[in-house]
């Protein structure tokens, strides 16, 4: 199977701005076509956009606005998981021969319809994504004899990351104590542990291996995808403290890249809300059962940005359709040593951690230079 | 006779495959296991609280049945884990289902 490439990328800031979804989308295309010269429109073959919003024919609109006439063009919806999903599916077509270079573009707005999953009456009342974060922060907390403190370093940490990304949400740093003293929203659940719903787009294209060649000196390889889907009832969960199809999605991943967590030099990981990001840490294997926030800790203490290094979904935002290709499009940047003040150092292989509705489905990719 | 027309009446009932048995959760036509036709179980179930949370004055909380049903409930009084409880109040309101337990 020949190799899979991410040749160009583009973004717009992410914010809580009045924009329609048609607009955001071509933002982000504009900005990957003014970061790269060498791409030729008629070169792209299919056009995927991820996004939750109710619009639609968007990739079809997205083609004819950017003056493109793919093959292939369709929207992807997998809730909070869609970016990594479009990527998949483009480097299916890619691997299968359906096309040779596909421009993926995720878009969201604020007011995203992708929050809540109506269908999901398992939930009763209590459907908003606080109400599970809730049920695994309590879980969490009794399972390990966590304090609430102790996942405020996560937001603390995040946040600090945060700062260094000029497209994040936050622009702001806090304390252990600010993330205290945030909105109460439940009895396990601050404000400050919460990724935002925000505006925001992130585009990226997806080649062979010539053509990525002929557009980069730089190219990224897709090495590993796993995914997995356990169930779409957050009720269904056999655990409220560990992701299990995290954890067979990042088996399948790290299999097919020959690798080990041990290898991975940097990360994104979906840390929705706080506890997320210790119990993604040791679904992914960064760390032993119950051994997340010690990791947190250590990381946060040595200024080191090795995951999150863009501030996170806690820090950047999370424009659903959008965060999954956000995600890549970093380690993509920190493997091409173009991370800037987030620059991890030595960045060689990197992974991608991108789930829906409380961990019932999971994508994990292995990128390497 | 189907689960959300009892449901809207305020009765809960189980939904169970009509050739395999299997408990059929969340309530669809036909069983996930081998597509059966699916009936419904009545009676006075008992459920055990797996974890719980608070919002304001009410707690919310995971209550499993059968051990294969799990649906999240309002409660007042303060809960525990390991508690049982028999659900006390339900429904349907703006499409979706609603469950009080005590």
């Amino acid at each position: 199977m020949s190799k899979v490439g991410i040749a160009a990328y583009g973004t717009t800031p992410f914010t809580i701005d009045e924009q329609k979804i048609e607009s955001v989308l071509l933002k982000s295309t504009k900005n990957l076509f003014e970061n790269n010269s060498k791409i030729n429109k008629k070169d792209i073959d299919a056009v995927l956009v991820s996004t939750n919003n109710n619009s639609k024919y968007l990739s079809p609109i997205l083609s004819e606005m950017a003056g493109i006439q793919p093959k292939i063009a369709h929207s992807i919806e997998s809730l909070c998981n869609s970016g990594t999903n479009s990527i998949v599916s483009a480097y299916s077509y890619i691997a299968s021969g359906l096309a040779e270079m596909i421009l993926i573009s995720g878009a969201e707005r604020h007011d995203s319809p992708g929050q809540i999953l109506q269908w999901d009456n398992s939930r009763g009342e209590f459907k908003h994504p606080i109400f599970w974060a809730s049920i695994f922060t309590k879980s969490y907390k009794r399972e390990f004899s966590i304090s609430d403190e102790r996942l405020a370093v996560v937001s603390v940490k995040n946040h600090k990351q945060a700062k260094e990304n000029p497209n994040a949400y936050s622009n702001n740093t806090y304390t252990v104590q600010d993330v205290m003293n945030s909105k109460k929203l439940t009895d396990d659940l601050k404000l400050l542990d919460c990724s935002r719903p925000c505006t925001g787009s992130a585009s990226i294209i997806l080649a062979t291996e010539e053509l990525t060649k002929n557009i980069t000196d730089n190219p990224v390889w897709i090495t590993g995808i796993g995914q997995k889907t356990t169930s779409a009832s957050f009720t269904k969960n056999k655990s409220f403290t560990s992701m299990e199809s995290t954890k067979i999605a990042a088996q399948s991943a790290l299999k097919m890249s020959n690798h080990t967590t041990n290898d991975i030099d940097v990360a994104e990981i979906h840390d929705a809300f706080s506890v997320c990001e210790p119990m993604a840490l040791e679904s992914l294997g960064f760390s032993d059962y119950g051994g997340g926030l010690d990791l947190v800790d250590e990381l946060y203490e040595t200024n080191n940005f090795k995951i999150n290094p863009r501030g996170g979904l806690i820090g950047s935002g999370h424009p659903l359709g959008a965060t999954g290709i956000s995600q890549t499009i970093e380690i993509t940047q920190q493997l091409q040593s173009n991370a800037n003040n987030r620059q991890v150092d030595d960045a060689n292989i990197g992974l991608i951690h991108n789930m829906s509705a409380a961990a019932t489905s999971s994508t994990v990719l292995v990128l390497e230079k | 006779m189907n689960f959300e027309s009892e449901l809207s009446k305020g009765k809960f009932m189980i939904p169970e495959c009509d050739v395999c048995k299997k408990i059929v959760w969340p309530p669809t036509e036909f069983c996930d296991n081998c597509f059966g036709p699916v009936s419904l179980k009545n009676g006075e179930f008992e459920g055990k609280i797996i974890e719980f949370s608070k919002q304001n004055n009410d707690y919310f909380c995971v209550i499993e049945f059968e051990s294969i049903i799990k649906i999240m409930a309002k409660m007042s009084e303060i809960p525990e884990v390991g508690q049982m409880v028999k659900i006390s109040k339900c429904g349907i309101s703006n499409e979706g289902y609603f469950f009080y337990v005590n």
